[in-house]
């Protein structure tokens, strides 16, 4: 056992395209603590988002040891990744991807749908965490009455709504105005301060300067782990 | 996910979509309505049919003198010989699978009670002839075989004839003057309606065929208890088919018909007949339905076509379904509750739309509706099976979709 939330060794990822073989990760060895603020950095192929999906748990290693808050990952099939996902990592995108005409409330609350969770108690926790991002008023607006920006709140409530022990954002402000991109990342300062690991993909050195930690991938392989 | 709140997203799914699941949907309507149509029509038809039967007598089987009175008329009446109560005896003791068997004769005579008259058939009949019609009296009671072979003077009437000369007050019991006879009302008959051809049966009076044959109609007819028409009832478990037989054999002996001649009777199985005649009309309600049921096909596979193009369409909501936790049974049983719920409501529509149709083409007088309760289960069954039939494949393609490559689909 580790003190780490993440703890990967030899991290493979080979995607078979007909013929060629497209190695995606060459061997990727890291840590990361619990409450870390972690950037992931580098061009598009190298990798870096091959490695989110992998401690996402939406992909599973070719070869090596993945292993995120105490359960081994490399082995476990589709539905038992699913239900990881469910209960331990939150996930906010670039595209925000909300359920259309449907309201912020429920948006949030759609995670806990799938845990089992009443009716009431969803309602409960989808409106705390509606508040905590500052959408309390706009409970019942539908993402087309909603800015970018509150978008992107209701996608981090909905990243929260099931206590995740990691929040992942790929590239969380790659839609947003540079304004809104500060707001949004000072939710994440703040909630990384209250103790919440997240990790950020990102290749934008103004984003990944509000992680503590930047990791930078090329070609597969981690060339820089800077703190 | 619970089933509550997987309906719940299907609705909402379904909602947000109105005008494109109203289109999906319409071709299950159309089917399940023309089924409904169909088979109330062609079952109605068949009670009617049934019905007729019945007012007759079921397994009726009917003897008279003269060729077959359904085939080509042959001979002509008065060219060959009445039958008689021992012909009616032969049948009841040589031929087995009959239930009942009576000897008919009639005529018309006139009836007078308190100064009333009114005139109409009097039909003689043997004791078994109630059976053989599956008719008796509602109230007071029929005669005994000893009041057949005695010539009684106690009569039966039919409701038209106990209105006609009695109005509201109880007939049986009193005595009714049958041309110069009197006689004694033991009971009425049961109603029973007009016949297919438009005759009112209630408008009879029956009695002992000997008291007919002697005291009222005295016709000389050259034969000894002469009587015109045999019923006989086959039995339910007999054969109909050989039972005819054996009785067109044994007539054949008793009538001296030679091998190779053509039978001067004819035994007719009314039942079967009127069967015949409608057997068209219920091939054509099988033709029907089976048309009804391609429809309902047909609609499946336009369920099958909108819901392959709503999984498409909405490759990055599963995506984003399965990065928060959704498990591939779930979103398969999502889709698949779609489809069901689609189906199902077209199933509701269309059930209520073929209601609408029976109850209008009944409207029109044309046809005898029966609307049945499990056909109305069954047409909905049927809808929430093609729902399930034709919505799976696309269900279970959604439910196999990587969650990397559904989140990035454009």
């Amino acid at each position: 056992m580790t003190a780490s939330l993440i703890h990967c060794r030899n991290l493979t990822r080979i995607y078979k395209m007909g013929e060629n073989e497209v190695h995606a990760l060459r061997g990727v060895s890291v840590d990361i603590r619990r409450g870390e603020y972690v950037a992931i950095m580098g061009p598009s192929g190298s990798g870096k988002s091959t490695f989110m999906n992998m401690i996402g748990a939406l992909d599973r290693p070719t070869s090596g040891t993945l292993e995120i808050d105490g359960e081994r990952l490399e082995a476990m099939k589709p539905d038992e990744l699913a239900a990881f996902r469910g209960k331990r990592v939150g996930f906010v995108f670039q595209q925000f991807n909300l359920l259309p005409r449907t309201a912020a409330i429920d948006n949030a609350a759609l995670p806990l749908v799938y845990s089992g969770i009443s009716a009431s108690e969803r309602k409960q926790r989808a409106e705390a965490r509606l508040r905590q991002v500052g959408l309390g008023e706009r409970m019942d607006h539908h993402p087309s009455q909603l800015s970018g920006g509150q978008q992107q709140r209701v996608a981090i409530a909905r990243a929260l709504v099931n206590d995740p022990a990691i929040l992942l954002a790929d590239e969380p402000t790659g839609a947003l105005d540079s304004q809104t991109s500060e707001e949004i990342l000072q939710i994440f300062d703040q909630l990384n301060r209250d103790g919440m690991t997240i990790i950020l993909v990102t290749h934008e050195p103004d984003v990944a300067a509000h992680a503590k930690r930047q990791i930078v991938f090329r070609d597969g392989e981690i060339v820089e782990d800077r703190t | 996910m619970n089933l509550f709140a997987a309906i719940r997203v299907a609705l909402t799914a379904l909602r947000v979509n109105a005008l494109r699941s109203a289109l999906a949907m319409l071709g299950v309507v159309i089917g399940v309505s023309a089924v409904i149509v169909m088979v109330s029509v062609t079952e109605g038809a068949s009670n009617a049919i049934e019905e007729q039967i019945a007012s007759f007598g079921a397994n009726l089987l009917i003897i008279r003198p003269g060729s077959s009175a359904f085939g080509g008329r042959r001979g002509g009446a008065g060219t060959a010989t009445f039958m008689n109560d021992e012909d009616v005896e032969a049948l009841r003791d040589e031929i087995d699978g009959i239930a009942a068997v009576s000897g008919e004769m009639s005529g018309t005579s006139t009836f007078v009670a308190d100064g009333v008259n009114w005139s109409t058939r009097i039909q003689g009949v043997h004791a078994e002839y109630f059976e053989t019609r599956d008719w008796f009296p509602s109230s007071g009671r029929s005669f005994y075989p000893e009041e057949v072979n005695s010539g009684a003077r106690v009569i039966l009437i039919g409701q038209t004839l106990a209105r006609e000369l009695y109005g509201a007050s109880d007939p049986v019991g009193q005595i009714v003057r049958v041309g110069t006879t009197p006689m004694e009302i033991i009971g009425v008959m049961s109603a029973k309606g007009q016949s297919s051809w438009g005759q009112d049966q209630d408008d009879v009076a029956l009695a002992p065929i000997n008291t007919v044959r002697d005291r009222i109609l005295g016709y000389d007819l050259g034969v000894r208890d002469p009587v015109f028409t045999i019923y006989a009832e086959i039995d339910a478990s007999a054969d109909p088919g050989l039972v005819t037989a054996d009785i067109e054999e044994l007539m054949r002996i008793r009538r001296n018909v030679q091998p190779g001649a053509e039978d001067d009777f004819s035994v007719n199985n009314l039942g079967e007949f009127i069967r015949a005649r409608n057997e068209t009309e219920s091939q054509l309600g099988v033709l029907l339905a089976a048309a009804a049921g391609i429809s309902l096909l047909v609609g499946g596979i336009g369920i099958m076509n909108i819901m392959l193009v709503s999984t498409t369409e909405r490759t990055r909501e599963i995506g984003l379904r399965l990065a928060v936790g959704a498990k591939r049974a779930d979103i398969r049983n999502q889709f698949l509750i779609e489809s069901v719920v689609l189906c199902f409501t077209g199933g509701l529509v269309g059930l209520l739309i073929g209601i609408g149709g029976a109850a209008y083409i009944e409207s029109l007088d044309q046809f005898p509706i029966e609307i049945q309760p499990s056909v109305a289960l069954i047409a909905i069954g049927a809808s929430a099976f093609v729902g399930i039939f034709f919505g799976f494949y696309p269900a279970h393609r959604a439910s196999r979709l990587d969650p990397i490559e559904a989140l990035r689909f454009e």
